[in-house]
């Protein structure tokens, strides 16, 4: 019975799930915690770092506010602010033209696109760092998002800093067409390069991930790691349950539902990200310098295998 | 699933320059339109499917193989779609599981084990999403599949000769050259998935797939797709047409690339995965603000 009227889609309330969390009582002072329906002092959940006292439930950041939390302070230095996108299909649809569309968000965001990449420290270690905003059309992956990251890779490429990338997005960006699905080869392309030179990719899954971030460039990282209760998947729950008619067991999809099914490697508490990271940067430090000794050793066997074919 | 097995509507001899995006999608669906099979049959011999992915099962939905092409050995990779709902039903209706790209990822190993090219056929609506594929992960399929084509050490060939559905598609599809028959589509998310988000109506699919721009034209002229296969009479209608054309035009293009990049020589790999690197490096339509003032459009990938 629960089923039937769970079916009548078009007759849901508009606001969904996904936009609770922002639902914000008078004035800001208050706040209800989707996870417990508990009432929060706004000031207090801030200082908690936006996580419920009460149940743990992670609010979702902003992508500022996430680098804040991440990084030492002031040691962010962002990276190509002037990637900008377009509108290269001229993309309509009945809210209006994409570029319009890109316009308005960026306006009511303050960012310029999805994803925010620049060099900073942890706990005085460099890292470059690429994070995306949910609040930036949910932080779909189009033409920007992949040049910025792929740039972002390239200077850890050309510098040996590892990359911490945060995710979080609702997957490929529609309005851009092939131009985004090609981002997830060409993201993934980079990291391979990445992956050569034994450069460490620490990727940090947060609520929600899905579509064509999770299928690519996050989920091939050398780390995983997972806020608990996020949201991480392929295809979306509604899509899952529209297609194959099946009710979805409890907990499917979360942060702790992946590792139980071995697709993430730790789930992280907000509080110890940092700490987190810290530890696992140095544990890859001193093999990273040896990879940059080897990488030069095995370029010279490399260029006489070369030599020893062309004799043939 | 009834909306993606729409076919119906398309008539006979329609002037190709007078069919819309949405008369393409149907023909690309079309179910007498050849599959993976078909072609294997018609250029290939001696093919040896290799069955498995050595950790859960073998998905019929995603095939592969070796087999003989042009006189040399080939891997044969591809998705495999039904010909009638009962063959469907066996072929998960094309949508492979992580099992699917998880036996392409073993298969492309094998391949470079050996020093033999790739070819892949292109042909699904989409990664299945089903609850058991989330459970075995398949994202992460999806994206080891991608990045080992990516950093392949031999080189591929990818032809879209149907339905090119989103990841489930791309998974596959990283290669050397990407050809595409005139009647198949490579988009980002279905049509009807496409207007369901955005138009909140998933009957709005052929308005959607017209401002998506998913023709072998479109994303021929985006840079994307390296040569469109003509199908003068649509490949359901005549098959073996079909399927000889694209022969042709898929073995100029491996000669090419198997001459430019030899399997085998150690030399090679550097160059051919710097190439590869480049090539979808490129991908993407953004603008630029260099620091001396001049805006680059960066939108063209071919006349970069």
């Amino acid at each position: 019975m629960r089923d039937f009227f769970h079916r009548r889609g078009k007759f849901r309330p508009l606001v969904t799930d996904d936009d609770r969390p922002e639902q914000q009582i008078p004035e800001d002072l208050w706040t209800k915690c989707p996870g417990c329906q508990e009432l929060l002092y706004s000031k207090e959940l801030e200082r908690n770092l936006h996580v419920c006292p009460k149940c743990d439930h992670h609010f979702r950041l902003r992508a500022r506010d996430r680098i804040a939390l991440l990084v030492d302070p002031a040691s962010f230095a962002e990276w190509d602010i002037d990637v900008l996108p377009k509108d290269p299909l001229r993309f309509v649809d009945p809210s209006g033209p994409y570029d319009r569309k890109l316009a308005q968000t960026q306006s009511r965001s303050g960012e310029p696109e999805a994803l925010i990449t620049g060099g900073a420290t942890i706990d005085g270690r460099r890292v470059g760092l690429a994070v995306c905003d949910f609040a930036f059309l949910g932080a779909s992956m189009g033409s920007v998002f992949g040049e910025k990251l792929v740039r972002a890779i390239e200077r850890c490429l050309a510098d040996g800093v590892a990359l911490v990338t945060v995710s979080s997005s609702g997957g490929a960006r529609m309005h851009e067409g092939l131009f985004s699905l090609m981002q997830m080869a060409k993201t993934v392309a980079a990291f391979a390069q990445l992956g050569h030179e034994r450069i460490p990719h620490i990727a940090l899954l947060v609520d929600p991930c899905y579509g064509g971030v999770t299928a690519s460039y996050a989920t091939v990282a050398d780390v995983i790691m997972a806020e608990p209760g996020a949201l991480i998947g392929f295809a979306g729950p509604r899509v899952i349950e529209q297609i194959t008619k099946q009710k979805l067991p409890a907990g499917f999809q979360t942060a702790e539902f992946l590792l139980e099914h071995g697709m993430v490697d730790l789930i992280v508490e907000r509080s110890n990200l940092r700490p987190s990271l810290a530890r696992l940067l140095d544990l890859y430090a001193p093999l990273h310098h040896q990879a940059r000794v080897d990488g030069r050793s095995e370029a010279v066997a490399f260029a006489t295998a070369g030599a020893e074919d062309r004799r043939d | 699933m009834t909306e993606t097995m729409d076919t119906a509507g398309v008539e006979a001899g329609t002037s190709p320059l007078s069919r819309s995006a949405w008369d393409r999608v149907k023909l690309a669906r079309h179910p007498d339109r050849p599959h993976t099979l078909d072609y294997v049959r018609e250029l290939m011999t001696d093919f040896v499917e290799l069955h498995g992915d050595r950790t859960f099962g073998d998905d019929r939905a995603l095939i592969g193989g070796l087999a003989k092409f042009d006189g040399m050995t080939v891997m044969v990779i591809g998705h495999q779609k039904g010909g009638n709902t009962k063959e469907n039903l066996a072929r998960n209706f094309g949508m492979p599981r992580p099992e699917g790209y998880r036996k392409a990822v073993r298969l492309l190993h094998h391949a470079e084990k050996f020093a033999i090219p790739v070819v892949l056929l292109i042909d699904t609506p989409a990664a299945d999403p089903g609850i058991g594929s989330e459970e075995r992960g398949q994202a992460t399929a999806i994206a080891e599949s991608l990045l080992t084509m990516a950093d392949l050490s031999v080189p591929s060939v990818a032809v879209v000769i149907g339905e090119g559905g989103s990841g489930g598609a791309l998974a596959i599809s990283v290669a050397d050259r990407i050809l595409m028959l005139e009647n198949a589509v490579y988009a980002v998310a279905s049509p009807e998935a496409c207007a369901a988000i955005l138009w909140k109506d998933s009957a709005r699919a052929p308005e959607a797939a017209e401002t998506m721009r998913i023709t072998a034209d479109d994303l021929y002229g985006f840079g994307i797709v390296d040569e469109i296969i003509p199908e003068l009479i649509p490949a359901s209608e005549r098959p073996r047409e079909a399927i000889a054309t694209t022969g042709q035009v898929l073995r100029r293009h491996l000669h090419e690339v198997v001459t430019a990049f030899p399997p085998g020589s150690v030399a090679s790999i550097g160059p051919l995965r710097e190439a590869r690197y480049r090539k979808f490096r490129r991908i993407g339509a953004w603008s630029d603000w260099q620091p001396d003032g001049i805006a680059t459009d960066i939108f063209d990938p071919r006349s970069v």
